[in-house]
């Protein structure tokens, strides 16, 4: 890794059960990029030798919690690192079990790309299916398909097809886009880091190469502009007497010195006089930057109004429409109340509506349940306590979702996603 | 004041946007956060990180350094010299004084540190003070308990982290509620690797404590390991003492952080150094990890940082 260049960056997420290989293409992807040392490799081969494995088992390498190591699962999300000459990555190694979900749903709020292990030999089981299912839903903006141990089928084109036909077939249910499709062998590193003579047939890229070119991080700069307010900077000394900065993070398009702006959901039009970034000014800054907004006038705001250009707004309003991803021992039931956490701001929510939830085997939606349970998928409607300035979750993951939270233990019990 | 527009940016714009965001989080839903500082790297970043969050006023918290009173020489002094600069106010939370008073007692011998009895005095600290929130340095990167810790981490009534039982954390929506005496671990520089700190420290023009630097200074070695000659550790006989070139790659209490022999005496040399190291920096230099298969994830659940 040269670690002088600049360098773009890509998180992507990774679900699967161990036995599709999944602990052994990060491993492979690690080692090749030099994203292991070997302090940890030898912690790594220790630990398999004392558990009586005859081969070096990967898994412990991101299963760092005593009960995963114990138990032989994974149960909660692993974040690793590894960097090439064009890229950092960040990889969050979730769960595949049905019972940790929530866990599978925290690494793949973040991901620009989800792997999707499909074993060969297997095709595509359960829990393959729940995460390309979550991760379509999340708007994961790439699915990867992955079919691995294609050295155990004898690179047979043929089944890889079989594969791909499959996998289209849940793609179209589900409304995946874009999906793409690598035969790989973790364990020998074919088509993983270099392409394979072993598929001539085959004639996309090596899933590394893909890796490092695929354009993720253009998309949130594109499309409208958007700024939560998290914190007014106000520095109340002699030399910054008059000085009123709107601190926070631009979720997406750009803002530039001297954009008309509208102030949301309040409807206040103003002008942007300043971008600060500490003690560099700035002309133009677009997402993901933080920075410090100064505005012409001096209109009434506070932390959880949003900044959009006056051209192209937001919907404002107190009723949604939601996908949710129901995370909680506690059931959810119409005319619940719960906190709602919605950009930077906080509000209270009730439910007005269970209107289905999501059979994972079949994908087919049960109409009006009576109540959802630990990790059902629905769809669901509800009332907040205030106005929120609020976009789909199609055309913007940060003004799109939202969290829900139990007011009596302070758990967060699900993850919503706005419905145009 | 420079002028720029930022149409395009690197991994280090990305890292650093999302840790203000983190900072500015916390200062909003809690109350009484505080500011860990170690007079490590990691902290120095995150110095630097809050000075990006809340310039031209000033943080909205305080700085707290636990002493473990085995700090190396040069540590205190920075992080003096560096408080005078940014004029943000310091509380010192002393090993010596929980000794002192009772709290915890002192191993003795040739292994003993203070690393572990720090935990007492952070969570006696954080208890005195009413601290709701408290900012880390710590990064995924470094080990395997923490690569699976959370952003905003929970810790109940006796500041224990329950690993098994992680609340989700969706997107960038942190949930910063707590009840009173419970509290939140924050850290900002979760996704930051050793690579992105120091490329940081490079970009930014951070000063850095001397000893980051190779210099020649008198060492022992011990488990494969290379230590400081201090007055906090005893020796054994045959652990002669002889002069080396060295630098720390981490910097925490003097008994349990080891120096590794480098000739890197510029952020550059470091930067190519730790390009080409194999070893962790852990793995390197922190005898407190190599206790269990689990040290980090034992020490985390007490309420270690």
């Amino acid at each position: 890794m040269n670690g002088h260049s600049a360098m773009s960056m890509l998180r992507f997420s990774t679900a699967g059960s161990v036995d599709d290989g999944k602990s052994t293409l990060i491993g492979r992807l690690l080692f090749d990029a030099k994203g292991i040392f070997e302090d940890q490799l030898a912690h790594v081969e220790e630990a398999s030798r004392r558990r009586g494995f005859d081969r070096t088992e990967l898994a412990l390498l991101t299963d760092g919690l005593r009960a995963e190591r114990e138990q032989g699962i994974t149960i909660d999300v692993a974040y690793r690192y590894f960097a090439t000459p064009k890229r950092k990555f960040i990889i969050a190694d979730t769960p595949g079990h049905v019972q940790y979900t929530r866990n599978m749903v925290t690494g793949a709020s973040t991901a620009d790309v989800a792997l999707v292990l499909v074993d060969a030999r297997n095709g595509v089981v359960e829990q393959s299916r729940r995460h390309a299912t979550l991760s379509t839903m999340l708007g994961i903006p790439e699915l990867v398909v992955c079919v691995n141990k294609m050295d155990l089928v004898g690179w047979s084109r043929e089944r890889f097809d079989e594969i791909v036909a499959e996998f289209s077939a849940l793609a179209k249910k589900i409304g995946a886009r874009g999906v793409r499709y690598v035969p790989i062998s973790a364990l020998h590193g074919d088509n993983v880091v270099q392409k394979s003579d072993k598929s001539p047939w085959y004639d996309g890229p090596a899933l590394l190469e893909w890796l490092e070119t695929v354009d993720v991080a253009s998309r949130a700069a594109t499309g409208p502009a958007r700024f939560a307010v998290q914190w007014v900077i106000r520095p109340q000394s002699d030399s910054f007497h008059d000085y009123r900065a709107y601190a926070g993070q631009i979720a997406s398009g750009t803002f530039a010195v001297g954009d008309e702006i509208t102030v949301l959901p309040a409807g206040i039009t103003t002008t942007i006089t300043h971008i600060d970034l500490h003690t560099t000014a700035i002309e133009r800054a677009s997402a993901p930057l933080s920075v410090a907004i100064r505005l012409k006038h001096d209109v009434d705001i506070s932390r959880g109004d949003l900044f959009v250009p006056t051209a192209s707004p937001t919907q404002v309003g107190n009723e949604l429409r939601a996908r949710l991803c129901w995370m909680a021992q506690k059931t959810l039931t119409p005319r619940s109340t719960w906190a709602l956490k919605h950009t930077t701001r906080w509000a209270k929510a009730i439910v007005t509506g269970l209107e289905s939830k999501l059979d994972v085997a079949t994908l087919d939606a049960v109409h009006e349940p009576p109540s959802f349970t630990l990790n059902d998928l629905g769809t669901i409607t509800l009332k907040t306590s205030v106005p929120l300035a609020f976009d789909s979750y199609a055309d913007n993951r940060t003004t799109g979702s939202f969290i829900l939270v139990d007011e009596a233990t302070n758990a967060t019990v699900a993850a919503g996603m706005i419905e145009p | 004041m420079t002028v720029k527009s930022y149409d395009r940016w690197d991994h280090l714009d990305a890292l650093e946007a999302e840790a203000i965001f983190i900072f500015r989080e916390v200062a909003a839903e809690r109350e009484k956060p505080v500011l860990l500082f170690s007079g490590g790297k990691d902290s120095i970043v995150l110095l630097r990180l809050a000075e990006k969050a809340f310039r031209p006023a000033r943080f909205p918290f305080p700085v707290m350094h636990v002493d473990t009173g085995h700090n190396f020489d040069e540590v205190v002094a920075f992080r003096d010299a560096r408080m005078r600069e940014l004029n943000e106010r310091l509380i010192v939370a002393s090993v010596q004084k929980s000794i002192d008073d009772g709290r915890v007692s002192e191993d003795t011998g040739p292994r003993a540190s203070r690393n572990r009895l720090q935990t007492t005095t952070l969570l006696d600290a954080i208890q005195e003070h009413g601290f709701d929130a408290c900012f880390g340095g710590a990064r995924r990167d470094e080990e395997r308990a923490r690569a699976k810790e959370r952003i905003f981490s929970f810790r109940d009534d006796f500041g224990q982290w329950d690993p098994k039982n992680q609340r989700p954390e969706l997107w960038s929506l942190y949930n910063g509620r707590v009840k009173k005496g419970e509290h939140l671990r924050v850290f900002p520089i979760s996704n930051w690797t050793e690579m992105d700190v120091y490329q940081y420290i490079k970009r930014e023009g951070l000063e850095i404590p001397s000893i980051y630097f190779a210099h020649e200074r008198e060492v022992f070695a011990r488990d494969g390991m290379i230590y400081a000659v201090t007055p906090f550790i005893t020796r054994a006989s045959d652990e002669k003492p002889f002069r080396e070139t060295v630098r720390f790659r981490t910097v925490g209490d003097a008994t349990c952080t080891g120096a590794v022999r480098s000739t890197a005496r510029t952020i550059d040399e470091i930067i190519d150094e730790v390009s080409a190291s194999r070893v962790t920096e852990r793995g390197a230099t922190r005898a407190d990890d190599r206790f269990s298969e689990a040290a980090m994830e034992d020490r985390k659940r007490e309420g270690y940082f």
